[in-house]
């Protein structure tokens, strides 16, 4: 049982996803998880707005479907298959994270200060979750997938294009993580 | 139920993103900060397992279950809208821990606020359908 509550390593990690990946190839389909907020743009009526939106969107029910799983499993994992939610960062990574005014690195998934509910009453928290994921949907779909469909699906299929878009995420990555979020924590955020 | 596969799937990708901490933004900052081998272990085997896979389906064609051929879509080719919309998307990957698939499990995991970044993310998806034919690519 121990081997289930404590948090699985990445060699149990990888196989499972790949299997994901796998079974959604012989089902007929694709593993992209950022083709189904153009879904949601579709189904919201965004076709009135642009031909891009403009598609049946019923074909992509299964993949909806496939982040309806996401939410249960998510909560099926946190409500019965864990009993510490703590985790076991690099002490680096703490240290940095402490410097910067984020005192709870490593006790729970997510930091307090950014997400914890207490953010909704400030304008900056909002902004910061909202633009946050604005650069999640307006990025993946300028570069025509995220992690799974370009990292995952793409890379398994020798894709250059694929390749571009993991070193632009990188960069992107690389660029918020040392510059702009220390920045962003210390100068504004957390005032 | 022909949705039912796809159910079990979700969950099965909704455990296995919680239970690996692959959907914590701790892991997404130190894996960006190269302090833990963790994440970079996931989606390194998770691509070899995917590339062996690819090649079998290539070499021996392997069918759907339903006796269709599996179409491995070559992407378009292009420089630009791959590494301008790359550094898009890995600003805002950084910033939130969250791609588009975890930002629902975290949805499951009870962190309600990633709601905001759910919408903001289907906001940043209409923005980019109606302005992409002034954007290089």
């Amino acid at each position: 049982m121990e081997l289930i509550f404590n948090p699985w390593p990445w060699y149990i990690a990888g196989p499972i996803i790949s299997f994901v990946m796998l079974f959604l190839i012989l089902f007929g389909k694709t593993f992209g998880m950022s083709s189904n907020l153009r879904t949601i743009c579709s189904i919201a009526g965004a076709g009135k707005y642009s031909d891009f939106f403009k598609f049946d969107w019923k074909l992509q029910i299964w993949n909806l479907v496939v982040i309806l799983g996401a939410i249960i499993g998510g909560y099926i994992a946190h409500n019965f298959m864990t009993l510490d939610q703590s985790i076991e960062l690099n002490t680096k990574t703490i240290e940095n994270l402490k410097s910067l005014g984020i005192v709870d690195a490593g006790s729970s998934f997510m930091p307090d200060q950014l997400f914890g509910v207490q953010v909704l009453s400030s304008w900056q928290g909002w902004l910061f979750l909202v633009l946050g994921g604005m650069l999640i949907g307006f990025g993946t779909r300028y570069a025509g997938g995220c992690t799974s469909g370009h990292a995952i699906s793409g890379l398994s299929n020798l894709q250059l294009p694929s390749l571009i878009a993991v070193i632009g995420f990188f960069v992107g990555g690389l660029a918020m993580t040392h510059f702009l979020l220390p920045a962003i924590l210390s100068n504004w955020f957390l005032i | 139920m022909k949705f039912l596969k796809f159910l079990v799937l979700g969950i099965v990708f909704g455990i296995i993103m919680t239970k690996a901490e692959i959907i914590s933004w701790f892991r997404i900052y130190e894996m960006f900060r190269f302090e833990s081998f963790h994440m970079y272990g996931v989606i390194g085997s998770t691509v070899i397992l995917g590339l062996l896979y690819v090649q079998i389906i290539k070499r021996f064609d392997v069918k759907t279950f339903s006796g269709d051929q599996i179409e491995f879509t070559p992407k378009t080719h292009g420089v630009l809208r791959y590494l301008i919309g790359g550094i898009i998307f890995g600003l805002g990957w950084s910033v939130t821990g969250a791609c588009p698939g975890p930002m629902f499990v975290l949805l499951g995991n009870g962190i309600w606020t990633i709601f905001l970044v759910i919408i903001g993310s289907v906001i940043g998806t209409f923005l980019y359908g109606i302005l992409r034919h002034r954007l290089p690519h």
